[in-house]
């Protein structure tokens, strides 16, 4: 749905983003993630058409961006960064404007109205002026804006921010509702929100993609899962017994209690090498242990994100910090 | 052209929707309103030459204010929409930057037609009042108004011009106050008769808006005129669309 082949975008002299190539396939939905500043959004504007790159190519659904653009726009619904929107407008009022300048004919534009307000959950604020709305609504208006033609291809940046726990929770699902009928590419400096709800993650780090996969196979391809700590949970008799025999057991790097309740007693076990759960779960029932959890914490993608930008740490460049929005727009 | 439309209808509400068409449609009809009670009282004094259309039409008092209309009505049309960034969504939905150009300009070209409807009334009320018709014919009515929005029509392109140039609303009206008075007082070189030669002297006449008002608002139509603003004003709108499009393909 989306292919992109060596895109770069300088603003003066800085490159925001550098020979760029990815494709999302349809039914997709795809996290763009990156720390501030690492070409996210000027990714996202070139896909969108606002921006133009130069140099590279970007297709939407087979059409060029930049020379059949008309075509290629009217495929994408696009939410930009901090959701700009007409103040002096009502939410109803707005959706109906953007609607019939994506082409919805009249007959049909209230019932799309209608449709994008309730997936948003606007239908009661339709008639309020978008200058009072709170962050979180005018973040759904964005949101509405972007699904009321129902394109093929949604590009969401930054959907989630400045919005509470409880909204971004909304959003999110939300977003992971509407992936069974849209492509997706939403872009996030939100790890676990991410990890939350793509099934693939492509990581930008100062206007390069360093890594593209799902969150398992990233996770794979930098070795950590290994490492990651185990937790069980027994009734043992004796914790300090049971901690020397559990660090003395093969594979295992150490052991340390972390807690006690009412006679449940929790072990953190780091394992040196292999994924000890088998021989941890052997050990517990030779001694007669009642387990009540026995569990290993895969690397958060967090872990992942900071190994690979660990990794890219080019010496040599500087670490300038690249002016992600609005470069053209002295 | 269905878009063309739609962005027109946004441009007009968003003008009515603010206090700021209402603020300027007031100001017009205060300042108007002085103007038509100075040109009555001038009548009172004994016998003049002109008409009431065109002592209301062709006074400082008039001219002075209608400027200023200008850099009012425009400056808010391109660069609110840099400022607040809605030109991204903007320019991201499927449509031409020729229709966004277009629709702006006849939005304020339609909301300035608006203005000036009130300003009938005045002559309704001289004839009310008077019996006497306050210009000989309509002809000069139409005259004058049809000056009125042909300058109208160049200026407010002008405005689009200088806002489509900077995101900043106020640098758009001072440029765009500067721009018409160098043009509305091209007119002026005409006093200077002595200094400038001959042909320049009749490119100054023909060009000054007030030697066109007056012989607009006696009915006179002056075709040199018509064609000046028609072809300003789209050579305007042709430099305001490469302006726009420059910010979205420059390097």
């Amino acid at each position: 749905m989306i292919s992109v082949q060596g895109l770069s975008k300088s603003y003066g002299p800085t490159a925001a983003i550098r020979e760029i190539s990815f494709t999302v396939n349809k039914g997709e939905l795809v996290g763009f993630l990156g720390p501030n500043g690492a070409g996210k959004s000027t990714t996202m504007k070139i896909l969108s058409g606002y921006l133009p790159a130069d140099a590279g190519e970007v297709r939407i659904a087979g059409f060029d961006i930049f020379t059949q653009s008309i075509k290629a726009r009217s495929r994408i619904g696009y939410l930009p960064e901090n959701v700009p929107l007409y103040p002096e407008m009502r939410v109803g009022e707005y959706l109906g404007y953007r609607a019939a300048l994506k082409g919805v004919r009249a007959r049909r534009l209230p019932e799309k109205v209608d449709d994008a307000l309730q997936l948003c959950g606007l239908t009661h604020v339709r008639r309020q002026l978008i200058g009072t709305l709170s962050k979180g609504y005018r973040q759904r208006v964005g949101l509405a804006d972007a699904l009321v033609i129902e394109p093929d291809i949604l590009i969401l940046d930054e959907p989630t921010i400045g919005l509470d726990p409880e909204q971004i929770r909304e959003v999110r699902t939300l977003i992971k509702g509407l992936a069974t009928r849209h492509t997706i590419l939403l872009s996030s400096h939100i790890l676990s929100e991410v990890e939350m709800t793509c099934s693939r993650v492509l990581i930008l780090n100062r206007g390069r993609i360093i890594a593209n996969g799902t969150p398992s196979e990233l996770r794979e391809r930098t070795g950590l899962s290994l490492a990651g700590p185990v937790r069980l949970e027994a009734m043992v008799p004796d914790p300090t017994e049971a901690v020397n025999a559990l660090g003395a057991l093969p594979g295992i790097g150490s052991a340390h209690v972390l807690g006690t309740t009412g006679g449940w007693v929790s072990f953190e076990i780091i394992p040196s090498a292999g994924d000890p759960r088998g021989s941890l779960f052997e050990e517990a029932v030779r001694r007669g242990w009642k387990l009540r959890e026995l569990s290993a914490r895969e690397s958060s993608l967090e872990e992942i994100f900071t190994s690979f930008i660990s990794r890219n740490r080019e010496p040599g460049i500087a670490d300038t910090a690249i002016q992600p929005t609005g470069g053209a727009m002295p | 052209m269905r878009s063309f439309w739609t962005l027109w209808k946004r441009e007009v509400a968003s003008a009515f929707h603010t206090p700021m068409a209402w603020v300027i449609l007031c100001f017009l009809l205060l300042v108007t309103g002085f103007n038509f009670y100075a040109g009555v009282s001038i009548l009172n004094h004994g016998p003049t030459e002109v008409t009431v259309v065109e002592s209301f039409f062709n006074t400082i008092f008039f001219w002075f204010p209608f400027l200023l209309l200008f850099p009012l009505l425009t400056m808010r049309l391109y660069s609110e929409e840099y400022r607040s960034g809605t030109v991204e969504p903007l320019m991201t939905a499927p449509i031409r930057d020729t229709q966004v150009v277009l629709a702006k300009f006849f939005g304020v070209l339609f909301l300035y037609a608006v203005l000036w409807l009130p300003t009938g009334v005045y002559f309704e009320i001289f004839w009310l009042q008077t019996r006497m018709t306050a210009a000989g014919a309509t002809g000069a009515y139409l005259g004058a108004y049809l000056l009125l929005f042909l300058m109208g029509m160049f200026y407010l392109a002008l405005g689009c011009l200088c806002s489509s140039l900077t995101r900043h609303q106020i640098t758009a009206a001072v440029t765009t106050l500067a721009l018409v008075s160098l043009f509305f007082l091209t007119g002026l070189l005409t006093f200077l008769s002595g200094s400038i030669g001959t042909l320049m002297q009749g490119v100054a006449v023909t060009l000054s808006p007030i030697e066109q008002m007056t012989q607009f608002s006696r009915g006179i139509i002056d075709t040199r005129a018509v064609v000046w603003y028609l072809a300003m004003t789209m050579f305007c709108l042709f430099l305001t669309l490469h302006s726009f499009q420059a910010r979205r393909w420059r390097k």
